[in-house]
């Protein structure tokens, strides 16, 4: 069993609930039709990104993707500064021009979400070859779904990264579906992603991602690994999606009874909470505070969000270049 | 005649020129939706409802959901096209033509050039484009600029279901690699699309209306914007000569020019940066090829140099508007 600390554990709790809350009110939020664009939400995957950014240093980077409102919670970017980004005002994470899809926020080593596909690995790479530029242990990571591995650009970073020996860790967070088509269909390595990056030349760990202990975990030694200077390394996380691909999505490929089932048996915070009690390490009532306070937190975030200032318009293309002439 | 939108339109195109055509060939991402799922192939029928229904009726030979691999949708496609079919090739948004452009710009477009005019690459891609639903800098944009600047390659954007018709078929016909842009914009615009085999020739703009007074130029949603701009404009007694492009390569230069030597002022409205674009195009065709008909200098209406922003204030400010267009209009009206 786990030997983490009594506040680790209730931070690691904050930080997955506060996940959990934020997608679920963006979920209620988005019918009242104020949010625009895409939403994709990271509910039900948030043991991957808080067992594996809780190990992290502001200093090792991330790069995210489409789906990354959970990858930002747990490196550490305002949560209302992120509600404020998603609602498009001027003191949004990134001044209202990114929306839910491309926020960034480099102070915490979140270097972007990323509404391409595949966009961010090789990114990730570069990341990490800064950091062994630097030779202080620092990584860079690559969160990536099942569905970004099917693209070359992540071939060609899982290649770079292992001839160049960079401090890189591709994580494919593996939640069965891109889009509306399912893994089986999309991966030929079918139900299993991390043997790609091994054949790369990767070593490579294997979790479950709905399991925040074996997720932090693995993590754990995958990190210590590739910090002592071995090179790159990938972890599969076998995990599930609670929502739509995005907000609107009729989910109409999900078998009958499908999400009440992962529901019920793969939540992440339901089985952090039974290891936690049952081995006396935390109480329910210090869990259920934290979730009272999260919920506050959002729902200030999104009521200084519906009232936050838009953008001055005059400002639209302000931040082109570093300097122009 | 039949009334639908160009969803519709596109998708019963697709349908009738593959029963026609057996080499006819769809790929694209989710165009089926649902393989590898419980719900199973056609689960949701493509992201965009144009795709919907084929996979039941062509099977899985013809109709195929790819992996997402945009560099491998395109490369395949002109793959298949050298191999004698006739591919159409999905991007479920045109600014993932970042991804696969080695595939359009070194590859499909100069297969015929450069192998000494002894091949055809029938590849057609449809890409969904266009700004104002906030989907902000990875998902809004109208880069059929670039493409339009890549000889090789020829470049369409329908405005109307009829033209979606005409112009997907004409498309299907040929044997040119044919960039296919649809506006998300106006996926639900109706109208009447007539019956049977329509082809509208490339190259051939459409005037939506004729007012003599000023020209204006623009393409896909923008050739609506010009519309409302047109119709306020009439109570103060002008006139617009409003050319819907409708293929941006081929060029219906003449459309273009003819109605200039008439009017004398032009005002192009394209939904894209200023630089190098089509705007710009236009505009320099105007200025050396009818510059002695000018009485006043051609108007670009365009977004500012600078990447689509998500905010709903800052995209309308992007945006060309109908307002921007009419402005532009009464300014070189009164250009003196
Ligand atoms: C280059 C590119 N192609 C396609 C898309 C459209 N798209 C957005 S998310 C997505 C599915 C991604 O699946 P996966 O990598 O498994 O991530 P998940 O959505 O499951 O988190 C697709 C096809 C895109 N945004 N970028
Ligand atoms: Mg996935």
């Amino acid at each position: 069993m786990l030997q983490l600390g009594h506040d680790q554990l209730l931070g690691a709790y904050r930080r997955m609930s506060t996940i959990r809350a934020f997608e679920e009110r963006l979920h209620d939020e988005i019918k009242t039709g104020e949010i625009g664009g895409f939403t994709h939400l990271y509910a039900g995957q948030e043991a991957v990104a808080v067992g594996i950014c809780d190990q992290l240093t502001v200093d090792d980077k991330i790069v995210s993707t489409h789906r990354g409102h959970g990858h930002c919670i747990a490196k550490g970017c305002d949560v209302k500064g992120m509600m404020l980004e998603i609602y498009g005002k001027a003191d949004g994470l990134c001044k209202g021009r990114a929306g839910s899809m491309h926020i960034a926020d480099l102070e915490v080593g979140m270097l972007g979400a990323n509404g391409i596909v595949g966009g961010g690995a090789p990114q990730a790479v570069g990341a990490a070859l800064a950091a062994k530029m630097d030779g202080k242990g620092r990584v860079g990571i690559a969160f990536s779904g099942d569905g970004a591995c099917n693209q070359g650009t992540t071939f060609e970073a899982m290649n770079l990264a292992v001839v160049t020996k960079a401090p890189a860790i591709f994580v494919f967070e593996n939640n069965h579906y891109s889009e509306h088509t399912g893994v089986d269909y999309a991966v030929g390595t079918a139900k299993d992603i991390a043997s790609r990056a091994e054949a790369f030349g990767m070593k490579v760990w294997r979790a479950n991602g709905c399991d925040f202990f074996d997720t932090f975990e693995q993590f754990r030694d995958l990190l210590a690994y590739v910090r002592a200077g071995n090179g790159p390394a990938a972890i599969e996380l076998d995990t599930e999606r609670f929502y739509g691909h995005f907000e609107g999505d009729p989910q109409r490929y999900r078998g009958s009874g499908e999400l009440d089932r992962i529901r019920e048996e793969r939540d992440c915070l339901k089985a952090f909470r039974k290891v936690v009690t049952d081995a006396a390490l935390l109480t329910d009532a210090e869990m259920d505070a934290i979730d009272d306070e999260v919920r506050i937190l959002i729902d200030e975030a999104v009521a200084q969000a519906r009232a936050g200032a838009d953008p001055d318009p005059a400002t639209v293309a302000d931040d082109v270049y570093a300097e122009y002439y | 005649m039949a009334v639908m939108n160009i969803r519709e339109a596109i998708l019963r195109t697709l349908h009738d020129e593959m029963e026609r055509d057996g080499d006819i060939l769809v790929l694209g991402e989710d165009v089926v939706g649902g393989n590898g799922t419980a719900g199973g192939p056609e689960a949701i029928g493509g992201i965009w409802g144009t795709t919907g229904g084929l996979w039941e009726k062509f099977g899985p030979n013809r109709v195929i959901d790819t992996p997402i691999s945009e560099s491998a949708i395109i490369g395949a496609a002109a793959g298949a096209a050298l191999a004698g079919k006739r591919p159409v090739a999905e991007l479920m948004f045109a600014d993932f033509v970042g991804v696969s452009l080695d595939q359009l710009w070194n590859q499909m477009a100069k297969f015929r050039y450069m192998f000494g005019g002894k091949t055809r690459c029938p590849a057609v891609v449809r890409m969904v484009y266009g700004a104002g639903m906030q989907t902000a800098a990875q998902h809004s944009q109208s880069v059929y600029a670039l493409l339009t600047a890549m000889p090789g390659l020829k470049v369409v954007l329908p405005t109307t279901p009829a033209d979606a018709k005409g112009l997907l078929t004409e498309a299907l016909r040929g044997d040119d690699p044919v960039m296919f842009f649809e506006h998300k914009a106006l996926y639900g615009v109706k109208g009447e699309v007539p019956d049977g085999d329509y082809r509208i020739p490339f190259g051939q703009a459409r005037m939506v209306r004729e007012g003599g007074d000023v020209t204006v130029v623009a393409c896909g949603r923008m050739v609506n914007f010009a519309e409302k701009a047109a119709d306020k404009l009439v109570a103060d007694g002008i006139g617009v000569d409003l050319i819907d492009l409708r293929t941006t390569s081929p060029l219906d230069e003449d459309a273009i020019l003819d109605s200039v030597e008439q009017t004398g002022r032009l005002v192009v409205v394209d939904e894209s940066p200023p630089r190098c674009s089509l705007a710009a195009d236009i505009a320099a065709l105007v200025a050396t090829r009818a510059f002695t008909s000018l009485k006043a200098p051609p108007e670009m209406i365009t977004g500012p140099h600078a990447p689509i922003p998500f905010s709903r204030v800052l995209e309308r400010a992007w945006l060309p508007s109908p307002q921007t267009i009419e402005g532009a209009i009464r300014r070189t009206l009164a250009f003196r």
